[in-house]
């Protein structure tokens, strides 16, 4: 035989570009560039820069970004949730029930609302697991059954579909600032001091900054980024993530516990899908039977804008981030700009059409497949 | 000649009225690449499944380094010594080679008091592995996808070797690949039994088989004709044991003796 410890012939140096091409988080670097230079150029003088702008569009990015995060891992692990929606509709409404209606103390609410919701992700994974149905179906399931729950329930005690007071029933609960507060206040302070950031010029606040703080949601959804990311690449667990959606009997074989893994990965969704409907209901101080609509499909265009594919086994949390931080500058930079909102959904269908033919583009270059 | 690594005695499997094996004997020793052919039917794929724990005899004995052996599954199989790569390996084309290679046993390291993936050490290690076994990798995050099938092979062979096989099971490694790329995958069960592992072999192939074969067990039908050593046997003669003789003369009279 040929004596191959000599260099292959055929091995071919790659480009640093082809070899940039298989990260995954190339399509949401390029957006997230183009996005920020396209509206730096059209909208700079809209406001969308100054210090309320860059955080009204910070939250709604971070908004995305926490269910992002769990989508992103899910769908790597080789499974779908069409739940979140209704998750996030749901949990905001047994916050509603329990700290309001039942006037329970809100950190109990919340624990409790998260023990339930973690649970119904169980339950959703191990009906997939189990069954070996496609998790579109089931989760479809859901998506009705919580989505019912949730305008059912409120109806049925209260006479209606918003349930209010949650902030008057959080003031100086320990846990609900966790969820609703602010952070660097004294920072933002000293900004606004200094003339870095606007400050209100009349009215009761005169003199307070217009940003006095970061909102505890985006430190969420930082956290969450950073804990996904470090997860999937560091870990072993990160690896039998991507095993269990690369090929499950593959995985089996190798002795990864692939259920296991499908299951924490449905949990680990209805967690972040928990995490958002808290942050909701403490910034709006009730609780809607319509939270969330559509946020399922949302969370898949931002993971697979970010790179992840369809198919499962590849993909990448700081990507997901990336695709939800494209997300809502893209929302709320056309705002500025002017433009009509409803093009933003036709923004959303050509980037998704895009991002998916680039992905299949990308893994026929990893596998080699021609 | 030493005491053989392990030793199937009179194994009969039956399921249901079937009778799979009739009673089939084979040894196999460290160091030796023992050859188990047969054609499509003979057995040879519950008889693996029975050396690795997946079936259970229904008659005879199974000793493995001297202590008779009962193992519940797989598993059991697997931490005693004995790997199978299977003809569909347990490869993700999408994982690069060296998260495919510690697929189910990673590495781990400690830092601040948390376990994280020791990826230094699987590189090297996979690197390492894989210019044992003859293949240049671009780099340890070469996706498998992009080798080809004798050289996922000789990954999964290595992975088995890299975790402590001391019984080889080669599942027709060769029956998907070219003639290169065959020439590779036995030039790695060279390396291997070099290394004092036992390989058990099945293949259909006698060419193949002859190529790397210290001893050569036939199945037809359940049974086995018993163990030549090499030398002993040429492959006409392993050919037509293989088919029954008979049937294969006359067709090969009719091929003009190509097959």
């Amino acid at each position: 035989m040929a004596d191959t410890s000599q260099v292959d012939e055929r091995i071919k140096d790659i480009s640093p570009l082809r070899r940039a091409l298989i990260r995954p988080e190339l399509g949401g670097i390029v957006g997230t560039v183009a996005v920020f230079t396209l509206f730096l150029l059209f909208a700079f003088d809209s406001g969308m820069f100054n210090s309320q702008g860059v955080m009204n569009w910070s939250t709604v990015s971070a908004q995305f970004m926490i269910i992002a995060v769990g989508a992103c891992l899910l769908m790597i692990a080789g499974e779908f949730d069409l739940s979140v929606g209704s998750m996030i509709g749901f949990a905001g409404m047994m916050i509603a029930v329990f700290g309001v209606v039942l006037a329970w103390p809100m950190w109990m609410a919340i624990i409790i609302t998260f023990v339930i919701c973690v649970a119904l992700g169980a339950l959703n994974g191990w009906i997939v697991v189990r069954t070996g149905l496609p998790s579109f179906i089931v989760t479809l399931a859901f998506l009705f059954i919580l989505r019912g729950f949730t305008i059912y329930i409120p109806q049925t005690i209260e006479n209606k579909t918003i349930i209010g007071g949650i902030r008057d029933a959080a003031e100086g609960d320990w846990l609900a600032w966790l969820f609703g507060g602010k952070i660097g206040q004294p920072l933002f302070q000293w900004l606004g001091e200094a003339g870095v950031i606007a400050v209100f010029e009349r009215g009761s606040r005169a003199g307070e900054p217009v940003v006095d703080g970061i909102p505890m949601l985006i430190v969420w959804a930082i956290a969450l980024v950073i804990f996904g990311h470090i997860l999937l690449t560091r870990t072993r667990f990160g690896n039998w993530v991507f095993a269990a959606g690369g090929d499950a009997d593959a995985a089996r074989n190798s002795g990864v516990p692939v259920s296991r893994v499908k299951i924490l990965m449905f949990m680990f969704t209805a967690f972040c899908a928990t995490v958002l409907a808290v942050c909701q209901v403490m910034e709006f101080g009730s609780a809607g039977a319509d939270r969330g609509l559509l946020k399922e499909f949302e969370a898949i265009i931002a993971v697979v804008i970010g790179g992840a594919l369809l198919t499962g086994g590849y993909g990448s949390v700081i990507g997901a981030a990336l695709g939800a931080l494209i997300f809502g500058v893209v929302q709320q930079g056309l705002f500025f700009a002017g433009v009509e909102s409803s093009l933003f959904r036709v923004f959303l269908g050509v980037i998704l059409l895009f991002a998916v033919i680039l992905n299949t583009y990308i893994r026929r270059i990893i596998t080699g497949e021609r | 000649m030493a005491e053989p690594i392990i030793r199937m005695k009179n194994i009969e499997k039956h399921f249901g009225s079937v009778i799979a094996l009739a009673g089939v004997s084979v040894d196999v020793h460290a160091g030796e690449c023992h050859c188990l052919l047969g054609d499509n039917g003979a057995g040879k794929s519950t008889f693996i499944k029975t050396m690795s724990g997946v079936h259970k005899p229904t008659k005879g004995e199974i000793i493995f380094e001297g202590k008779p052996l009962d193992f519940a599954d797989p598993r059991d199989a697997i931490a005693a010594g004995i790997a199978t790569v299977h003809q569909h390996l347990a490869m993700i084309p999408l994982m690069s080679v060296s998260r495919n290679f510690f697929m189910g046993n990673e590495p781990i390291k400690k830092r601040f008091g948390m376990s994280f993936f020791d990826h230094e050490y699987a590189n090297d290690v996979t690197m390492r592995e894989m210019k044992q076994m003859g293949i240049n990798l671009r780099g340890p995050d070469q996706a498998v996808g992009t080798l080809s099938g004798g050289e996922r092979q000789t990954v999964a062979i290595a992975r088995a070797v890299h975790f402590g096989a001391k019984v080889l099971i080669l599942d027709e490694p060769t029956s998907a690949l070219g003639v290169r790329q065959t020439a590779n995958v036995l030039a790695t069960v060279d390396k291997v039994r070099k290394q004092g592992i036992a390989v058990v072999f099945i293949t259909h192939n006698v060419r193949h088989a002859m190529a790397v074969g210290d001893r050569f067990t036939v199945l037809n039908r359940g049974k086995t004709f018993g163990t030549a050593s090499k030398g002993e046997i040429t492959p006409e003669e392993l050919q037509d044991m293989m088919a029954g003789g008979q049937e294969l003369a006359v067709l090969e009279g009719s091929l003009g003796g190509t097959v």
